[in-house]
């Protein structure tokens, strides 16, 4: 029974977005433009080269599109959405029902995400792939593999968006931070640039740390740029990731309890 | 069986504190400074079950903060509370099955979809069984008249609909403890009374305890039968609304209005030796104000003897005026016998 209180959530997330699926018409345009720039930035980059830093042109115009397209599912506002809701104090009707806060939100972003999915991504990678020279795997393991991997990108990064969106409960206004972190997970989840072009300590440095496994892992798995044998390991990645954030996820909820301050009285 | 028991219970915030000035901007962005404020200062009582009680205070009194760790929403500073059985902070998953809340000035409907829909999810999310949940909202629609709004998205209803919408919202999965802060604010006369009446009618048939918040003092005279009365963070009364009325109201007031010009001093000598205020508006218009315990009519007949009377009115005091005069003082122990404004 509890459960389906929760897939409820999902699906009621996912009419709300059809209610204003206008907005996203200019979305799937916005995708594409931005994969056309970074497309047309790449071919002068690349001039007469056949490579770099281990990507071919065609390699790189594939990474591109499928990590823009990623991006357009994975990608939400729960920090936004969180902040906004712990500032206007409507965080307290989250408080009086039977349920908890943060699974609530996750699953609003799987609603998104689903839309997203249907109506954004699959769209717009179609037209990507009719404007651009996009290679696309046949081997549907590799397809099956990008699905799950696609999946836990969008887990660790709804959980480093509700990690940014909770520090609202701390910060009165928590605008920068959320600014920051839209910064820096395009730079590091790499898909501006792909973290092979980094320096050598940026690329060490980002070993360490959760954003490559957003976007910068599933898409080299996908345009076939990591090899058999580290697959396991990539996925490790990923649920290691997973794992890892949940605790400070935990930690500021819980600290949040302590001092959770409804505005407006 | 206590419904509600609070003992010493205690809230304080930490403010911010801005210091003032450019030098005090630059401080503030490496070194905060707070302020601890007490909002709520070890409050304690109990509401024993199937009872309506008021809980009434100024803005700020620490009213909503009371009702928000009684609620589960916040988390006492120290203190003792219980309610329902639970303490609402430390199990509030399972706490809030048993409680419905209202806050008036917030919706707990989801705003872009059918008044229907929210229900139907508030049922998953109770967990309530399809029979129940059919039967339970039959009679909460009928009885608050909704059949038309069901299909209609929230941000579509008007203030005393939507009030309305949220009371069914919070009675869906039959609580025995009913929170409303605030319900009637910003409600019509009509709306109001239907409330009214509906709380009434659900605290008699199926025992709901009810507390309730509200700056209306109707509402508690039509629905309490005790007030639990609160300045800056203290109780200040607990008790009957009658008791209070006894004890703080001022009496009848009878109001004179003359056909010629009547002096102060003629009506103090007229009254002298009547335990009664005198209260002169003009020369053409007086108060006095009688004690519950003197005679009327001695009044009025002193009054005509001397001076021409061309109207008069007798006035109850109201339990507004009692109120107001007790957030003034700040104190509800020792009703003051001068008590004129």
């Amino acid at each position: 029974m509890r459960n389906s209180a929760y897939l409820d959530l999902i699906r009621m997330r996912f009419l709300m977005m059809l209610a204003y699926r206008v907005n996203y018409y200019s979305g799937i345009l916005i995708y594409t433009l931005n994969i056309g720039v970074y497309y047309f930035t790449w071919q002068a980059i690349y001039g007469s080269q056949q490579t770099l830093a281990g990507f071919t042109v065609e390699q790189m115009t594939t990474y591109i599109a499928v990590s823009w397209m990623a991006r357009a599912f994975y990608f939400n506002n729960l920090d936004q959405e969180i902040s906004r809701e712990i500032r206007d104090g409507s965080v307290a009707i989250q408080f009086i029902r039977p349920y908890n806060y943060i699974l609530v939100k996750m699953m609003q972003g799987f609603g998104e995400g689903i839309f997203r999915l249907l109506l954004f991504m699959g769209p717009g990678m179609i037209l990507a792939c009719i404007l651009f020279p996009v290679q696309l795997p046949t081997d549907p393991k590799l397809w099956l593999i990008f699905a799950w991997m696609l999946f836990m990108s969008f887990l660790i990064n709804s959980q480093i968006n509700i990690i940014t969106g909770l520090t609202a409960f701390f910060i009165e206004n928590n605008q920068g931070m959320m600014r920051l972190k839209r910064v820096i997970v395009d730079l590091f989840s790499g898909v501006i640039v792909p973290i092979s072009f980094f320096p050598g300590w940026l690329i060490t440095l980002n070993e360490w740390l959760p954003f490559q496994a957003i976007t910068y892992l599933p898409s080299s798995v996908f345009t076939g740029r990591i090899p058999d044998g580290d697959l396991l390991g990539v996925l490790a990645i990923q649920l290691i990731w997973f794992a890892v954030l949940i605790v400070p996820i935990m930690l500021l909820w819980r600290a949040a309890r302590q001092r959770l301050f409804v505005q407006g009285g | 069986m206590n419904a509600i028991e609070v003992d010493k219970l205690r809230k304080t915030f930490k403010v911010q504190r801005n210091r003032e000035g450019l030098k005090g901007a630059m401080l503030d962005l490496f070194k905060r400074e707070y302020n601890e404020v007490m909002a709520v200062k070890d409050i304690s009582f109990t509401i024993p079950q199937g009872e309506i009680c008021g809980y009434i205070g100024e803005n700020g009194a620490g009213k909503s903060t009371t009702i928000k760790m009684l609620t589960g929403i916040l988390v006492p500073t120290s203190g003792h509370l219980k309610v329902g059985g639970y303490v609402p902070y430390a199990e509030r998953e399972k706490f809030v099955q048993h409680i419905g809340v209202v806050f008036g000035q917030r919706s707990q409907l989801w705003w872009d979809i059918g008044v229907i829909e929210s229900f139907r999810l508030l049922r998953k999310v109770y967990r309530v069984g399809e029979q129940d949940f059919k039967s339970r909202l039959d009679e909460l629609v009928e009885r608050l008249q909704l059949q038309d709004l069901l299909n209609r998205p929230v941000r579509k209803l008007s203030l005393g609909q939507r009030m309305r919408c949220e009371l069914v919202a919070s009675l869906l999965h039959q609580p025995s403890i009913l929170f409303l802060d605030e319900p009637t604010i910003g409600l019509d006369i009509v709306v109001k009374s239907e409330i009214r009446e509906f709380l009434l009618q659900l605290n008699k048939e199926h025992g709901t305890t009810i507390l309730l918040t509200t700056h209306d003092l109707q509402d508690i005279e039509a629905l309490c039968s005790r007030v639990v009365m609160l300045d800056d963070g203290n109780i200040i009364y607990d008790g009957s609304l009658d008791h209070l009325k006894m004890t703080w109201g001022k009496g009848r007031e009878v109001k004179f209005q003359f056909a010629e010009q009547v002096s102060k001093e003629k009506l103090s000598i007229l009254t002298a030796g009547l335990p009664v205020v005198l209260e002169v508006q003009s020369e053409y218009e007086a108060s006095v104000i009688v004690p519950q315990d003197a005679n009327v009519s001695d009044v009025i007949a002193r009054v005509a003897s001397g001076v021409s009377i061309s109207d008069l009115s007798i006035e109850e005091t109201n339990t507004d005026d009692i109120v107001r005069e007790i957030y003034r003082t700040g104190n509800a122990d020792q009703p003051s016998k001068q008590g004129v404004s």
